[in-house]
């Protein structure tokens, strides 16, 4: 995959022109979108008129900002002006958005070429992409196979090289998910972090937004630019030296229901990284098991109550599977919803305590590796399980708890697919999470 | 509400409006909401009177 970072310095030197790399995206699009459905809408002359512009500022010599010239996609659930954000649903197909998200408008003050808007899970309200009013998203790496979701236009955007960087939501594993599944970096911020004014919500308590990039360093350039101004670091960021670096394993819950080639993929990378200098001590969140309950009491709420009026007035507007889910989102009792928010709460102490002593947690990004359509349960160890639980599994409790966490790759299993690492930062402190990040990656590079 | 009076309501409910396809949906929410209610850290007012967990 072409990385932002390369990219950006071969502008820089003249080696390359944001036009040829904008056509460059547009013609995979062309060619590959047919079979991946990875975009709703492809917006080519906006695109290519950016990109002209970059190249003419880039000449003269003025730099815009970070990605200045460089062709990125939106989820398309993100407010773009003057272009439908459908939120993969018919229900939204007439919707124009008058302005930009703040995201988005973040991205073009950095200089970002926008070549369209990716396809996902209906209104994200699930995990494999593949219930969208536009039809599945199909992974790069099997097209029998999900993208993982919600934002798995995104994820095969990027892996399939229609383009260098995309922005997602997520919320309980919707970048890191399909990051896992297409082989690439997913960077879930801080809760609140990168501002979602703009962007159809989930639920707003857990929904995060976030990037899905090629590597690590870009999910970082990607991530830097979506912060206000004066919270902006800086374009790049060193690796934490991995000799003295602290990870907790997450045990228990975390490894208990695994796909057999990601919990080996996932503990051989452990062993390599503590043969580097890494030191890994065993933690835990002891009401881990409660997790599920927790979630889905919080999604259900939020989403009954966004979605309340336009399900009694046009319900036949959603795919089937999703128009069920937010159908019976509406029983949840009022009762259960606060406890769900107390738990909540719990979850969030107890992953501070895990994080206790230690620079970041280390655990799989995703139970299983992508998938086949259709697919109702999948086999792990201690027996089958439902997909859309396994999915969630690994990504989910850092939505309820709001610390930041990065999906990188961790290896192939016996099929080929992607395997995805995941590690947890502290709050406050992404920047480190990064850099612990860029390390392992340099390791599993090596 | 019970879970098991809930449950009933909401089954009763989903056949009404033509969606019986919810009702397998209905007993698998009832479970995690079991779940949920059974948690330890719930509050009742014949326990020990509820603490800040910051102080």
């Amino acid at each position: 995959m072409i990385t932002i970072s390369d990219v950006t310095a071969r502008l820089a030197r003249g080696e390359v022109t944001s036009q040829k790399l904008t056509e460059q995206c547009l013609a995979k699009i062309q060619d590959l979108n047919p079979k991946l459905n990875a975009f709703i809408t492809v917006t080519g002359d906006e695109a290519l008129a950016q990109a002209r512009q970059a190249d003419k500022e880039i000449a003269d010599g003025r730099r815009i900002g970070p990605l200045h010239g460089i062709p990125i996609s939106l989820k398309d659930l993100i407010d773009q002006k003057g272009i439908a954000t459908t939120a993969a649903s018919l229900v939204r197909k007439d919707h124009m958005a008058t302005d930009d998200a703040v995201v988005t408008q973040r991205l073009r003050e950095a200089g970002a070429v926008f070549v369209g808007k990716t396809n996902l899970h209906e209104f994200a309200f699930g995990t494999t992409s593949e219930d969208s009013g536009f039809g599945p998203v199909r992974n790069p790496h099997d097209p029998s196979r999900s993208p993982g979701g919600s934002s798995g236009g995104s994820a095969a955007a990027i892996a399939s090289g229609m383009s260098l960087g995309s922005v997602g939501t997520d919320t309980g594993g919707s970048i890191r998910i399909p990051a896992a599944a297409c082989g690439i970096v997913g960077l879930k911020p801080e809760w609140g972090h990168i501002s979602a004014s703009g962007v159809v919500p989930l639920s707003r308590q857990l929904d995060h937004v976030g990037p899905l990039a090629a590597s690590v360093a870009d999910a970082w350039l990607l991530y830097n630019a979506m912060q206000p101004n004066s919270e902006q670091i800086g374009d790049a960021l060193d690796a934490m030296p991995l000799k003295g670096m602290r990870l907790g394993k997450l045990s228990g819950y975390f490894f208990d229901r695994l796909d057999a080639d990601v919990e080996r993929s996932v503990l051989e990378t452990i062993e390599r990284l503590q043969k580097r200098g890494a030191k890994v001590v065993d933690v835990s969140v002891p009401h881990a098991g409660d997790m599920a309950a927790i979630y889905l009491h919080l999604v259900f709420g939020d989403a009954a109550e966004y979605h309340g009026r336009t399900l009694v007035t046009r319900p036949q507007d959603y795919t089937p599977p999703v128009r069920l889910r937010l159908e019976m989102a509406g029983y949840v009792l009022a009762e259960d919803y606060i406890r769900a928010l107390r738990g909540k709460d719990l979850i969030a102490r107890e992953v501070d305590r895990a994080l206790d002593g230690v620079d970041a947690l280390v655990l799989p990004a995703l139970a299983i590796p992508a998938p086949p359509f259709g697919a109702v349960t999948m086999p792990v160890k201690g027996g089958p399980d439902a997909v859309r639980t396994l999915m969630l599994r690994c990504s989910q409790p850092f939505n309820l708890s709001g610390h930041p966490a990065i999906s990188l790759p961790c290896g192939r299993s016996r099929d080929g697919l992607p395997i995805g690492l995941q590690l947890v930062g502290h709050k406050g402190r992404t920047p480190a999470l990064v850099q612990a990040a860029l390390a392992v990656e340099a390791v599993l590079a090596s | 509400m019970t879970i098991a009076e809930w449950l009933a309501a909401a089954k009763a409910d989903a056949e009404k409006r033509g969606l019986p396809e919810l009702i397998p949906m209905l007993e698998g929410l009832a479970q995690a909401t079991e779940r949920l209610r059974a948690a330890d850290w719930n509050d009742n007012p014949d326990k020990d009177t509820p603490r800040d967990h910051d102080q």
